[in-house]
């Protein structure tokens, strides 16, 4: 057998001229490079620390296969189910955009919102600066494939002072088994905008395929930016994501991130304060069961002074299933001023669960104020008791308080469809006879 | 804030007070290592064979390994050949029968050191077996506890008097394959001390030794090995006092800790070895392994530490509870000032059932000082009802120093309750102001704020040492804590 850079190499070699772009010179010598930085550094392995935890030596035997370009036959009444009332609706199956399924309304002057290839094919300047070579490493084989393969995704731009209010729905749907794909969304968000953006994945089916997304987003001068992100891959999928943001002065941004679905995810959040007085809130909710395995990593640079950032992640775990969590915050030489928090609490369920959790600071400047707090535990028998003692029973009484563990983090979320999205599919794995306690 | 922070400044940059050098004729084997050496250094010592060969299967193991280089700590490449391996300081051929025999000049030493070897030892109740450099020069307080059937002598010595003991239990806490500096001090260790508590004795008083580095050039690997056996207790302290010197230093030594069943051990630290100067040169590289082994049922091994000097720390004593109801605790206050860099924590393994652990790190950072807490509680599958509770703060004094926290959590037991809480944050303008405003100096309010900070772990410390500690606090810091 070959050599996954082998494989990958030939796969490249076999479908670059049918990815979007590939008349653009600089864009070849982007994917090229992405393809030499993975022949070089391959898959990560446990012996790096940022995968102690994870291993992704079944994505590496696996030979997942670049999709034809050609469009596939799904009907918009197949994913109907998983659309959100309210959004600017854009559709990718199998890693390529689908009009056909998309749904964009009316934008105001000032938006735009595209297909990547679209832009690419129609004003490829916008993108040169984002999609070329990069000048420093990928932080891992996975961002350097991605790179090298993508084959669409969400390009938004606003501009300064406009708000989409409108949140916009990215619905990334995997149709077949064995397939690998590369997605990339762009997102700029110039001086004083706003925009809610919906990351979704889903598939049709339970077959194993690699699913790897990045994103990269900028955040102007007093911009506003929420990334909500919803992962109800197959449950032998492999998902890969990451989130890149870089953040003006005086910006917000919000993620929240839900893990439902996926056999082996992993998600890596790194947000830049790169300016004064600019900040952030990451949460997130992983729910495991079965053999599945969910890996957060975060990572926090308080850059520059009076940033702040807010941090709160929950996981529940049952049966064999194993999460890790590893958030990093780190405050810079002269970042006086920098407040951060952060918290980490685990519920594990079964006997053979598994949770490694770290919560890591670096701190290089001395006017701070940084917290951080990680607890596992399992419910609380005197809450159970009590549970009890007004009539119901222990396995109700459980599946109840975990419900509400839980259902803390869907509250947070402002946008109200995805809102009652996510609480239904939380009720939906209570008992029948609990759902009228809620 | 502006005048106290010239005060601050100037009270941190205090020199190191316990800089002296006391010219010792020393043996000295030549620099560098190798298996020769290795059979040098083990027949100097007379040692049995069982004991060269577990060194010569410890220098073929190091060989084979990397030096590690995780830790969040920076320092130029150290050449292993060009340490010298062992340093005695020459003694007659039977080594001294009592204190009138012991180099005089030694003796100063150990009276400017404050060391109550004498009589002085008898009235302040402590037994020092002192440690100069890598021979033991004299035990006290042997008699008392041999009554009690304690053994508390130099490792040489109990190699030589109680070798099934060293037999049975040297490495089997920290293997000679467990890291790089472990194997390299099991290959080459010169002396350390050695304590055996029989079952249901209760040590009547604090057992301690004091570490000195003194020949030029001389990396120290002690070794120490305690074991309480059933339901025994002893307390134990390590003090470390150095000259001031200009070369590095490496310092790998190993503390293996083994309670049995109901058995307590406390182990406190003060570790005040040269930091380096004010420009960051020289210094002490402090690369130690301690580990502890609650064996026993209901045993339990608590580590506390001072660490002020050095200019590397690096070390994380650990407890791996094995038995039910075993118990770990952890206290540590680490100070860096200048260029010291310390990157320590611990490891809590919970193996046994109801196991409980509880962790409590505070890290000043002054100066461009970098402190890092590196801490793993893992909680295996058969650890029912294990409970850890772990807080690490850190305090920053001045904008050019740097605090870490690196909390592993791995948890495999759903009854497993584990909680971790970590802040970070500066001595606050309005605390100062606070206290100037009743009165209070800058200098003595910024003391009272470290001392505050610091208390939880004082109070873990037997008083003789939480006194002292609170002096190298000072003296490291500033002159007026306490």
């Amino acid at each position: 057998m070959n050599s996954a850079a082998d494989f990958y190499r030939d796969e490249f070699a076999r479908i670059a001229t049918t990815l979007p772009g590939s008349a653009l010179p600089w864009l070849r010598h982007g994917r090229e490079a992405g393809l030499a930085c993975f022949a070089e550094t391959g898959f990560p392995t446990l012996r790096q620390e940022d995968w102690k935890y994870t291993s992704v030596a079944a994505i590496e035997k696996s030979r997942f296969l670049s999709p034809p370009p050609t469009a596939n036959g799904v009907a918009p009444g197949q994913i109907d189910a998983w659309g959100l009332a309210g959004t600017q609706r854009l559709v990718f199956v199998n890693g390529r955009y689908q009009p056909r399924c998309s749904n964009i309304g009316a934008l105001p002057a000032g938006v735009t919102l595209a297909s990547l290839a679209e832009v690419l094919g129609r004003e490829s300047e916008r993108l040169e600066g984002v999609l070329g070579p990069r000048s420093d490493p990928y932080p891992s084989g996975f961002a350097a494939l991605n790179q090298a393969f993508f084959s669409d995704g969400v390009y938004l731009h606003l501009a300064a002072g406009v708000a989409l209010e409108t949140p916009v729905h990215l619905l990334f749907v995997t149709t077949e088994p064995g397939l690998a794909l590369h997605t990339r969304n762009v997102v700029r968000a110039e001086a004083g905008s706003r925009a809610c953006l919906i990351e979704h994945h889903v598939a049709l089916g339970d077959g194993a395929y690699l699913s790897n997304t990045a994103t990269d987003l900028v955040v102007g001068r007093d911009a506003e930016v929420e990334h909500l992100k919803l992962q109800q891959e197959s449950l032998k999928a492999f998902h890969v994501a990451a989130l890149d943001v870089d953040q003006q002065q005086g910006s917000r941004f919000v993620s929240r991130s839900f893990a439902l679905g996926g056999g082996l995810g992993r998600v890596d959040i790194r947000v830049g304060l790169n300016a004064e007085h600019a900040s952030c809130t990451l949460d997130g909710l992983y729910m495991t069961d079965g053999r599945q395995h969910i890996d957060h990593h975060t990572r926090i640079d308080h850059a520059q002074p009076y940033g702040t950032s807010r941090e709160f992640y929950k996981g529940v775990l049952a049966g064999a299933s194993r999460a890790v969590f590893n958030g990093r915050v780190i405050v810079h030489a002269d970042a006086q001023h920098s407040d951060a928090y952060q918290a980490n609490r685990n519920l594990l369920l079964s006997d053979n669960a598994e949770i490694d959790t770290k919560p890591q600071l670096e701190i290089y400047a001395d006017d701070v104020k940084c917290r951080h707090g990680a607890t596992v535990g399992q419910l609380d028998p005197e809450q159970v008791f009590y549970l009890r003692s007004r009539g119901v029973d222990e396995a109700d009484a459980r599946a109840l308080l975990t419900f509400a563990f839980a259902a803390e983090m869907t509250g947070r979320i402002d946008m109200a469809p995805l809102r009652a999205r996510l609480e239904k599919l939380l009720l939906g794995r209570l008992p029948e006879r609990v759902k009228e306690l809620v | 804030m502006a005048s106290s922070t010239v005060k601050l400044d100037e009270l941190i940059s205090q020199e190191y007070k316990h800089g002296f050098f006391t010219s010792v004729e020393t043996d000295t084997v030549p620099r560098g290592l190798s298996e020769d050496v290795i059979r040098l250094i083990s027949a100097k010592k007379g040692e049995p064979d069982f004991l060269l060969e577990w060194r010569l299967k410890a220098y073929r193991h190091w060989l084979t390994m990397a030096e590690p280089h995780w830790a969040t700590v920076h320092h130029p490449a150290i050449d292993y050949q060009d340490i010298t391996y062992y340093s005695a300081p020459k003694s007659r051929q039977d080594g001294p029968k009592s204190l009138d025999e012991v180099d005089p000049e030694l003796l100063r030493t150990y009276e400017k050191l404050g060391v109550p070897l004498e009589e002085r030892a008898l009235l302040a109740g402590v037994a020092v077996d002192a440690v100069f450099d890598s021979v033991s020069v004299a035990t006290t307080f042997k008699d008392k506890l041999a009554g009690l059937g304690i053994i508390f002598c130099s490792f040489s010595e109990a190699v030589r008097e109680h070798p099934e003991l060293v037999r049975q239990y040297l490495g089997s806490v920290v293997p000679y394959t467990d890291n790089f500096f472990a194997s390299l001090n099991s290959a080459v260790f010169s002396d350390g001390s050695f304590c055996y508590i029989p079952p249901g004795v209760r040590c009547p008083m604090e057992l301690s030794t004091y570490f000195r580095i003194n020949a030029r050039n001389t990396g120290q690997f002690e070794r120490t090995l305690i074991i309480a056996d059933k339901g025994a207790y002893v307390s134990y302290l390590e003090g470390c006092t150095a000259p001031m010197r200009d070369e590095n230093q490496l310092h790998a030594a190993v503390v293996e800790l083994i309670a049995l069943e109901d058995a307590q051990i406390k182990y406190a630290t003060v570790q005040n070895w040269y930091p380096g100067d004010k420009e960051g040169h020289g210094g002490i590289y402090n690369f130690v392994t301690k580990r502890g082994d609650c064996r026993g049922a209901n045993s339990k091994i608590s580590w506390t530490q001072v660490e002020t000097g050095s200019a590397i720390t690096w070390k994380y004593p650990s407890v791996i509870l094995q038995g039910d109801n075993a118990v770990g605790e952890f206290y540590s206050v680490a100070l860096t000032n200048h260029y010291q860099q310390a990157d320590t924590g611990t490891k809590m393994i919970h193996l046994g059932k109801n196991t409980r652990s509880t962790i409590l790190s505070k890290g000043i950072s002054a100066g461009h000082g970098s402190n890092a807490y590196r801490g793993l509680v893992k909680v295996a599958k058969s650890a029912v009802g294990a409970r850890n509770y772990t807080q690490c703060d850190s305090l920053l004094l001045g904008d050019r120093c740097a605090a870490h926290t690196f909390p592993y959590i791995e948890v495999k037991n759903p009854t497993a309750r584990v909680e971790h809480e970590a802040s970070t944050s500066r001595i606050g303008e309005d605390q100062l102001f606070y206290c100037q405003s009743r009165g209070i100096a800058p200098e003595d309010a910024v003391s009272m704020i470290v001392s505050g900070f610091c208390k939880e772990v004082f109070k873990e410390l037997p008083m003789e040492f939480a006194v002292e500690a609170q002096k190298l606090l000072g003296v490291s810091l500033e002159g007026s804590i306490g």
